[in-house]
């Protein structure tokens, strides 16, 4: 090998080119040998005056790939090296032109929106973009690429947080945005079938008018598909009333990455014929296999919602407060939620959104749904009357009307967006004993001391789940040094989760046995390779890099 | 100052629910459906509230005319800072007939009775939209009005209202006692907090009935029937603009 010439292009990032002896595939595999953190061109930039002959260039960097010079934060992780898939040729585009008519993007103002995340934090380099309307189109793509080595990377309504849903270098995105209908609905028992891309927030106003309800709520409700919830096995705001999707969902049809159809979308609630395999796809990030269509058991719509704001002085007052209302309201109860006071300062500031009540260290929003409006009212009142009485709350409000009880949540719902307008945000959804959750926040707090602008906590307090949020001016290498392994190192400690409902995706992917033992992530992996031998989907994700 | 304030409320559907015409076409339906207080009223309670807090007025009462649920949203206006509540019992027959006229009579009666100086309204309710009570109560007192406000300004026997009006802001200056009737820019209305809440609950809410007042409920409109509104047809998408073209033919738009 012959290295010709060797030059620093940006801070950390050298441009090294070298003239081999055998073919790129040689050169490729001893590259891949020295460092995980190289990603190889094969294409030799002309300026630099070299015969492109037998010639590689590497760029060595820390943290960036994809075209350009647009950065990607893989949050302290190194960058995954480029496995040695086809590249996408004209004959692929032919075939897909032909499968799909009018549904093979390749418009790069269209692919730039699907090819960066939600909190525009990883930006891959993806030139294809497919909208399959049926499983079979999804099939024939699959088995399609899956001869042809070509990566995919299934994506719905990209709102996941930890850089799941985008490529990280050039893999086809299979959208599921047209995969939209809804299949049946069962008015008696509840059992909704619809295809994996109905956007949450329209399967709920479809249910509410049938006077049913989804039995999960997020944030991310108007962008986000079903398909993508179940395959991160999403949480959100009504988990502690209706349980998670493992729980839920009761039947998927979900396309392998050899493109067979596996159909298991039985609508019934009990099943326990064999293996449960739609678990394996809950939560498997697209990385096991396609999930094209769900039923889901939905629970009736509440006659009578009431939502309580509180105000707390400490979080032990919280407590007591999570430990009466288990009382007080237990079978009534369908959400417990907090955020801090820097939560509120943020709110006010950035969204000019009005505290409900006095100033309060911590704040919780209650939901009770029940089917009877005065016994409701009468519990929560007693509720009320006592946390008031013996000071574990020090100011509250209740509402009972659609649009207070919209504008009390919208407190809670928006604190991710507050926190988009306070700068760089490194976020962190971690589960761990309800005792220690506030005691991550203030010890994030003390140790990053000035490095960080502001560190604030809020979440699914009722299930053991914080969202340890830091922000920052603009995007600070030393910040996130400073975090990472600490955060996880700490929650390991008090052997917590490391990622509660978000997923591991391509951010914390390596992370992943500071909450799991070795020989589980082994097991994790020979499923993969059962699954999925060459790695097409959803690749560089969720499982940590080889070695 | 020793005025006093009196608030109407009205138990409407809350906004937020959707409407359903009862089959037999003779209104719309309301049983098990939620209920909330009329948001101009809230806006109107607000102000009195208000007011209240800046010490220019003493007490705020708060009145609703209906059968007993009526008494809840009277302790919602509680909640917000109101004194005491007045709930004049109307059901049945007489509750499905109430109307801005018979409401304003019932005020007109009342305001005389309690030594009302200021009543403040909500600018109409959100179920007829009428938008007439205020103007009818105070034509029957023979109270200067001041309607659409925006601004209310207590000026020792006098209050200067700035009313939104087609034009712009219109600023009129009316001698106490008189009638305001609150338009959406007001204020906004705070949340009931958990003490005041508390307090509500041991508030007084006297309960009166029309006749007691010398009002008679006839009522001369008879409601014919109720309809729903059309429903909109469906629109079509079109792949391309020859699509359009031959669909546009095709409907005989072309």
């Amino acid at each position: 090998l012959e290295t010709t010439c060797f030059k620093e292009v940006k801070e950390k990032t050298w441009l090294i080119v070298l003239r081999g002896l055998g073919p790129p595939a040689t050169l490729w595999r001893l590259c891949l040998q020295c460092s995980p953190a190289v990603a190889m061109l094969d294409r030799v930039p002309s300026a630099l005056g070299v015969p492109p002959l037998g010639l590689v260039a590497l760029r060595l960097s820390r943290g960036i790939h994809g075209r350009g010079d647009q950065t990607n934060h893989a949050a302290g992780n190194r960058v995954p090296c480029r496995f040695p898939f086809s590249r996408v040729s004209k004959q692929d585009l032919a075939f897909f032109e032909n499968l799909l008519p009018g549904r093979t993007i390749v418009d790069p103002d269209v692919l730039m929106t699907h090819n960066v995340d939600w909190m525009k934090s990883v930006r891959g380099s993806s030139e294809l973009l497919l909208r399959p309307q049926t499983t079979e189109e999804v099939s024939k793509i699959l088995k399609y690429c899956c001869e042809r080595r070509l990566a995919v990377n299934p994506q719905g309504g990209n709102t996941g947080l930890v850089g799941g849903s985008v490529p990280v270098y050039d893999e086809i995105i299979l959208s599921t945005s047209l995969m939209n209908q809804i299949l049946s609905f069962d008015q008696v028992s509840g059992i909704i079938t619809c295809q994996a891309g109905c956007v949450l927030e329209n399967l709920s106003n479809y249910l509410e008018e049938r006077d049913f309800i989804m039995p999960l709520d997020l944030g991310a409700k108007g962008s986000c598909q079903i398909g993508g919830n179940v395959a991160t096995n999403a949480g959100g705001l009504r988990l502690l009333r209706y349980g998670s999707l493992r729980g839920t969902v009761l039947g998927l049809e979900v396309v392998l990455a050899s493109g067979k159809i596996l159909n298991f979308l039985t609508a019934l609630r009990k099943d326990n014929t064999g293996y449960d395999l739609k678990q394996l796809f809950i939560g498997s990030e697209g990385t096991l296999g396609i999930i094209t269509a769900v039923s889901i058991l939905c629970p009736r719509r509440p006659r009578a919602v009431n939502v309580a704001f509180l105000g707390c002085s400490s979080y032990k007052k919280l407590l007591e407060t999570f430990q009466c209302c288990r009382g007080m309201l237990g079978e009534i109860l369908s959400a417990f939620e907090f955020l801090d006071s820097a939560c509120m300062k943020l709110l006010e500031k950035h969204l000019k959104l009005i505290n409900p009540i006095a100033e309060n260290s911590f704040y919780i929003v209650i939901e009770t749904a029940g089917s009877n409006a005065d016994h409701d009212k009468e519990k929560l009142h007693n509720f009320l009357e006592a946390v008031m009485a013996s000071f574990l709350v020090t100011d509250g409000t209740v509402a009972t009307e659609d649009a207070k009880i919209k504008a009390l949540w919208s407190i809670r719902e928006r604190v991710t967006e507050a926190l988009t307008h306070d700068g760089y945000t490194y976020k962190y959804d971690i589960s761990l004993p309800l005792e220690k959750i506030y005691q991550l926040v203030e010890d994030m707090r003390e140790y990053l001391g000035d490095k960080a602008k502001n560190v604030v906590g809020y979440g699914h307090v009722g299930d053991g789940n914080l969202h340890l949020n830091i922000t920052s001016h603009s995007k600070d290498q030393a910040l996130q040094e400073a975090i990472e392994p600490y955060v996880y190192e700490w929650t390991a400690r008090y052997r917590g989760s490391i990622s509660a409902e978000h997923g591991l995706g391509l951010k914390k992917r390596n992370y992943i046995h500071f909450s799991k033992h070795p020989e589980a992530v082994a097991l994790m992996k020979d499923i993969k390779h059962m699954l999925d031998p060459h790695r097409i989907l959803n690749p560089y994700k969720t499982l940590p890099d080889q070695g | 100052m020793s005025a006093r304030v009196l608030v109407g409320v009205k138990r409407v559907i809350d906004y937020a629910v959707k409407i359903r015409v009862k089959p037999d076409n003779t209104g719309v339906v309301t049983d098990g459906v939620k209920h909330s207080m009329n948001p101009f009223c809230e806006i109107a309670v607000e102000e009195a509230v208000k007011l209240k807090e800046k010490k220019l007025i003493k007490e705020v009462v708060a009145v609703s005319c209906g059968p007993q649920q009526a008494q809840e949203t009277i302790r919602t206006a509680l909640a917000m800072g109101a004194d005491r509540g007045i709930h004049v019992e109307v059901s049945g027959k007489d509750y499905d007939n109430l109307g801005p006229l018979q409401v304003s009579k019932i005020l007109a009666a009342l305001a005389k009775k309690e030594e009302t100086s200021l009543i403040i309204l909500g600018k109409q309710a959100i179920d007829d939209d009428c938008n007439q009570t205020g103007q009818m109560t105070a034509a029957l007192l023979d109270w200067p009005q001041g309607t659409f406000a925006s601004e209310v300004v207590l000026e020792g026997d006098k209050v200067k209202v700035i009313r939104e009006i087609d034009g712009g802001l219109e600023t009129v200056r009316l001698k106490m006692p008189a009638v305001i009737t609150a338009d959406l820019r007001l204020n906004t209305p705070r949340y009931a907090t958990l003490p005041n809440i508390m307090k509500a609950k041991k508030k007084k809410i006297d309960v009166v009935k029309p006749g007691e007042l010398g009002v008679d409920l006839t009522s001369h409109l008879e409601v014919l029937r109720v309809d729903e509104p059309p429903q909109r047809q469906a629109g079509m998408k079109v792949e391309t603009v020859e699509e359009l073209i031959s669909r546009l033919k095709e409907a005989g738009r072309m």
